[in-house]
């Protein structure tokens, strides 16, 4: 490799890493509570699903008339937005808002459970949690809050491979793993900077590419609104949108999607009008019939006002990959041992991140040209720093 | 005590990097395809990463 590409290489390193290395710790330090949500809220008693018994609100109980009728009875004056179910217990969780396209700071959750057609209550707040997830999120900005941390995600992923192109040449001359502590502080930060970032690379470009994926689901869900949903429901485009008084029953729509969606769990419905579906229909998404296929959403369209299937279709490859972005960012999806991988693989993040800043930090003048210097002959062993 | 290693090949410096980012790689589609059997080698292939940084940084000093 040229002095020249490596200097280029080593440039773009440089500042792919140093532009979004505040945000990047931000993202991580808020990330590490945020893995384990589930067990602080367990440990918090903000946890309702393991004290409920029956069958999982997805395969049965109460009709979901009833339980919509109930929810609504709780919420006076609002109208509903969507109904989510559990796979594990007869928890049902019902949103509602004052209109059916309500922005999300107006709508209302409530916990209820199918089997015994309870309501449970507003879903229960985790302020700590909620506020380290809106951070992580927005920076509390929003859109522009979430497209612009989609943009330091990106130049993460440029970080992360200008980092490997320059680990080529760096260690012609040192075996993997050498980690030279005896030399300078400089030489002890570089090799660990070097050895730890590689090491975890492939993790960090899947976090981090999802991560990037999840801040633009906003405009990729308006596109597939726009797009697929508009075209499933073009004989609907010149009506008007359907009024929740002329709402019809929830479980004749569900009998009409499962009939053309056989042997699928549904996982929530989305309400006339609202993000999730057209101003007609009730949007029923079901998840995939086998393992692999489970993050996957099927949605269903059926005519809110007679209960008719309009269609059903897998949604784009852009949207699907979003979907199955989520779980590969949040380390969900294999128990607590895959959750406390995701703890230690953070952390390792945070040490590349913090390592290369003072790389940075500690500089000294003529810089660049001695980078490229020890970069393009190989750091050795015996080299003095 | 300078001892210089003659320059290896692209292939001999990532060897070792591109095994665990496979065996990682492998290890998230697994895990993320099944439960049980594939969560377990889901464990162990993500795994391989964070437990080579333990040793190194717990042994090898040069």
């Amino acid at each position: 490799m040229s002095r020249n590409t490596i200097r280029i290489w080593y440039l773009i390193h440089k500042w792919s890493s140093l532009i979004p290395t505040a945000f990047l710790l931000m993202l991580c330090v808020t990330g590490l509570p945020l893995i384990f949500h589930d067990e602080i809220d367990a440990a918090m008693g903000l946890e309702t699903e393991s004290s409920l018994s029956g069958a999982p609100s997805a395969d049965g109980g109460l009709p979901l008339d009833v339980m919509l009728e109930r929810a609504l009875a709780e919420r006076p004056g609002e109208v509903p937005l969507f109904m989510a179910f559990s796979q594990d217990s007869p928890l049902l969780t019902v949103t509602t808002g004052p209109a059916p396209d309500a922005p999300g700071n107006t709508m209302h959750l409530q916990f209820l459970d199918r089997a015994t057609g309870d309501p449970l209550g507003p879903a229960p707040a985790n302020p700590l949690l909620d506020f380290l997830l809106q951070l992580h999120t927005d920076m509390f900005l929003g859109l522009p809050g979430m497209l612009f941390l989609g943009v330091m995600g990106i130049s993460f992923i440029v970080a992360l491979i200008s980092g490997t192109v320059l680990y080529a040449p760096f260690m012609r001359r040192l075996r993997f793993g050498t980690l030279r502590t005896r030399r300078s502080l400089r030489v002890k930060r570089l090799d660990r900077h070097n050895f730890i970032g590689v090491v975890t690379l492939v993790w960090a470009l899947v976090v981090g590419a999802t991560g990037a994926i999840n801040a633009f689901a906003d405009p990729l869900t308006d596109a597939w609104r726009n797009g697929e949903i508009a075209e499933m429901a073009a004989a609907y485009s010149s009506a008007e949108p359907l009024p929740p008084a002329e709402y019809g029953s929830l479980d004749t729509a569900m009998a009409a999607a499962q009939k053309a969606l056989p042997g699928r769990s549904p996982q929530f419905i989305g309400f006339p009008g609202g993000a999730w579906s057209s101003g007609h229909h009730y949007a029923i998404f079901f998840q995939g019939d086998r393992p692999v296929t489970q993050h996957l959403l099927t949605p269903a369209l059926v005519d809110a006002e007679t209960g008719e299937l309009t269609d059903a279709r897998t949604m784009p490859a852009i949207n699907q990959a979003l979907m199955m972005s989520k779980p590969l960012h949040f380390g969900d999806y294999g128990g607590l041992p895959l959750k406390i991988l995701w703890f230690l693989l953070t952390l390792a993040t945070i040490w590349v991140l913090w390592t290369g800043l003072f790389l940075w930090l500690r500089r000294r003048g003529g810089e660049i040209d001695r980078r490229v210097e020890e970069i393009a002959l190989g750091a050795a062993q015996g080299m003095r720093a | 005590m300078s001892h210089r290693v003659r320059p290896q090949s692209a292939i001999r410096i990532f060897a070792w990097p591109i095994a665990i980012g496979v065996a990682a790689l492998i290890g998230l589609v697994l895990g993320l395809t099944g439960d049980g059997a594939r969560d377990l080698a889901a464990w162990i292939l993500l795994g391989i990463g964070p437990v080579v940084v333990i040793a190194a940084l717990l042994g090898r000093t040069s």
